[in-house]
């Protein structure tokens, strides 16, 4: 008798310490972030003194190693209030903290991780560039190796985390050379915010997660030593994959507490709001809505609980974790539609916080992986005929 | 510095409790339990003595088993030690009871400058425990601490300021002392997630009657004088009336009624 659907006492804790934050400390200030477009330190480093980031970061490494399954509560609860801090959180843990902390050196850890885990700094991944989307390897950034030092040029775009004041290094991936078979090679390499020649501009404009930071980059002749290579040459592109399967967990537990919180959202205005003399939810076809987007959550739920479950199990979970994105996104999609449906008017105001779920979720569905890639993803893994690419 | 926090287990305040018609009792199947809200500011203000003059924080509660949440809770904030004090035999204690309980289990952890409790506890609300535990363990009590003004833990001294009705009172006091605490006193902090790692893997001993230099004849029920007889709700306040109208005239019937109500004379 194995399967055990409790979460222990130290989960729920998290989860209740998450949620009590959120609800204090980012609530109040999440739409007035929102409309300003403007990034938060403090809520940033507020987290970094929960120790929200590096929750597989072992002690020794700053880090609170609680572990995949308390992490992704912990976003859940996050973005359950507001997506941008979720994003920031996410971004800083799977993107930036992971790489270094899975493939850096001992020496490249102890310098970085223990301010990035504590929310001093933080450490972005450079990996989309103006013409390389969901075709990562396409990359055209180059690193040249000119004797002890990298030279690097090109571009990046939608780097989150990447150029706010405490935005502190980019893992970047360039172009290292030829490989047998003709195709680029590709290596991570570390460049700290400020080395000259690279240039971070900060996005604005954006419809969704507007008070996080995106970054566009700019490398030009910028040189940093030949220490700063993650891992071996030519690992690029295995580290990314093997980045971005983490980072799916933690997409996909934004959808899941944002469609939780926009689900609440509805239920509440459901029993305020009357018409004809009722709570709107009083009538079947509102109650029905209410009903789909519950069983909804609890579907994405139990799928991402179980890749993220893999994942603690140091089993492999490609799959699961693709399946988990695209359902938690779409269920975020379908829940927040019907949300925003039953605030009628309302729903569509800046000051009625579903508005911004509204907005938030479509990310999701494009982010770390468009649904159009977490299906290629998922086909690849269950022996369909051929290539869904080729 | 060695502090004492006494909390305890209460329903949650957002949760509405129904009352058993036929026993009276208060119907808590599937109510969320936390900890008595002012408990969290009596052990913040534990861990900022202890950041400051350095020492440690014990924390015991007496409850059922379920009531370790709480001690996990306090240990995740900071705490140092826990204990809890479970026993059929602590069960249906009043006010008295329950203090003389917990003054034993301070006695038995020894060598205490400070004990720091909430004001009172949201469910009961009767404030009586912790000065009557002060009572027991002989030592001076400072209730209604809304400040900690200075402790000279050398020469075994506190300043406080209470926060009285139409005032505040500053009262200095000999160590040991127990103090309680309102809500004005500090920000209780959120436990980080490496305090909620530390306090899941932390052992809470539990701590029965046999444990305790205590009288066995005055625990629980039986050591309690008295007992609750009737629970009720109070009755349905009637909603409030709106004057409507042009201003002048709304003022004036105000007064009117406010001279029927003889609030004005």
């Amino acid at each position: 008798m194995a399967l055990d659907f409790d979460l222990d006492e130290e989960l729920e804790s998290i989860r209740k310490m998450v949620r009590t934050f959120a609800e204090k400390e980012i609530a109040p200030v999440a739409e007035e972030l929102d409309e300003k477009e403007e990034f938060s330190i403090k809520l940033t480093q507020r987290m970094g003194e929960l120790g929200l980031f590096g929750p597989f970061v072992s002690e020794e490494h700053g880090g609170s190693d609680i572990g995949y399954l308390g992490y992704i509560i912990a976003t859940e609860e996050i973005a359950r209030i507001d997506g941008s801090q979720a994003a920031t959180l996410a971004a800083g843990n799977s993107l930036g903290i992971y790489p270094i902390y899975t493939f850096g050196n001992e020496e490249q850890k102890r310098e970085w991780l223990p301010d990035l885990c504590a929310g001093k700094k933080l450490a972005s991944f450079g990996l989309t560039e103006p013409n390389a989307g969901s075709d990562a390897g396409a990359s055209k950034t180059t690193a040249v190796l000119d004797k002890d030092t990298w030279v690097i040029n090109g571009s990046k775009i939608f780097i989150t985390n990447s150029s706010s004041e405490i935005s502190a290094i980019c893992i970047v991936q360039a172009v290292t050379g030829k490989r047998p078979d003709g195709r680029n090679e590709l290596s991570c390499i570390l460049v700290p915010n400020g080395t000259p020649g690279f240039t971070a501009k900060t996005m604005h404009k954006k419809m969704v997660w507007r008070s996080s930071n995106t970054g566009e980059l700019f490398f030009n002749d910028c040189r940093v030593p030949k220490e700063n290579l993650l891992g071996k040459q030519g690992e690029g592109f295995h580290q990314m994959l093997q980045t971005l399967d983490g980072g799916r967990l933690s997409i996909a537990a934004m959808g899941l507490g944002g469609a939780q919180g926009a689900y609440e959202l509805a239920m509440k205005y459901a029993h305020e709001r009357e018409q004809f003399g009722r709570p709107i939810g009083s009538f079947q076809v509102n109650a029905f809505k209410l009903a789909d987007m519950y069983t909804d959550i609890e579907m994405a739920r139990l799928l991402l609980y179980k890749a993220t479950w893999l994942a603690d199990n140091k089993r492999p979970f490609t799959k699961e974790s693709a399946m988990a994105k695209l359902v938690c996104s779409e269920i975020y999609h379908r829940v927040v539609n019907q949300s925003v449906q039953l605030h009628g008017g309302y729903g569509l105001m800046k000051e009625y916080a579903v508005e911004r779920h509204y907005r938030n979720q479509k990310l999701l569905d494009i982010g770390e992986g468009t649904s159009e890639v977490q299906r290629i993803v998922i086909a690849r893994n269950i022996g369909v005929p051929g290539d869904p690419l080729g | 510095m060695k502090i004492v926090v006494c909390v305890k287990q209460v329903p949650d305040t957002a949760a509405d409790i129904k009352i058993d018609p036929e026993t009276s009792t208060l119907m808590l199947d599937g109510v969320e339990h936390i900890t008595n809200p002012f408990d969290e500011f009596a052990i913040e203000e534990a861990l900022l003595t202890r950041e400051k003059h350095g020492g440690e924080v014990h924390v015991i509660t007496m409850g059922p088993p379920q009531a370790v949440d709480v001690l996990r809770n306090a240990l995740a904030m900071g705490a140092d030690q826990a204990y809890l004090l479970c026993d059929t035999a602590f069960a249906g204690a009043d006010t008295l009871a329950t203090s003389y309980t917990l003054s034993k289990a301070i006695e038995k952890i020894g060598g205490v400058d400070l004990v720091v409790c909430g004001k009172q506890a949201v469910d009961g609300d009767t404030a009586q425990v912790g000065p009557s535990i002060a009572t027991y363990l002989k030592i001076p009590q400072l209730t209604y601490v809304s400040k900690v003004r200075e402790i000279d833990s050398e020469k075994g001294r506190i300043v406080v300021e209470r926060m009285l009705e139409g005032g505040i009172q500053a009262v200095e006091s000999s160590l040991p002392a127990l103090m309680t605490v309102v809500k004005d006193i500090n920000e209780p902090r959120l436990p980080s997630l490496l305090g909620i790692r530390k306090a899941a893997k932390t052992e809470i001993p539990t701590w029965t009657a046999v444990d305790l230099p205590v009288d066995q004849s005055r625990l629980g029920l039986d050591g309690s004088p008295t007992w609750v007889a009737r629970v009720s709700r109070p009755e349905q306040r009637r909603g409030g009336e709106i004057l409507q109208g042009e201003i002048p005239e709304v003022v004036s019937q105000l007064v009117d009624k406010l001279l029927d109500a003889k609030v004005l004379k």
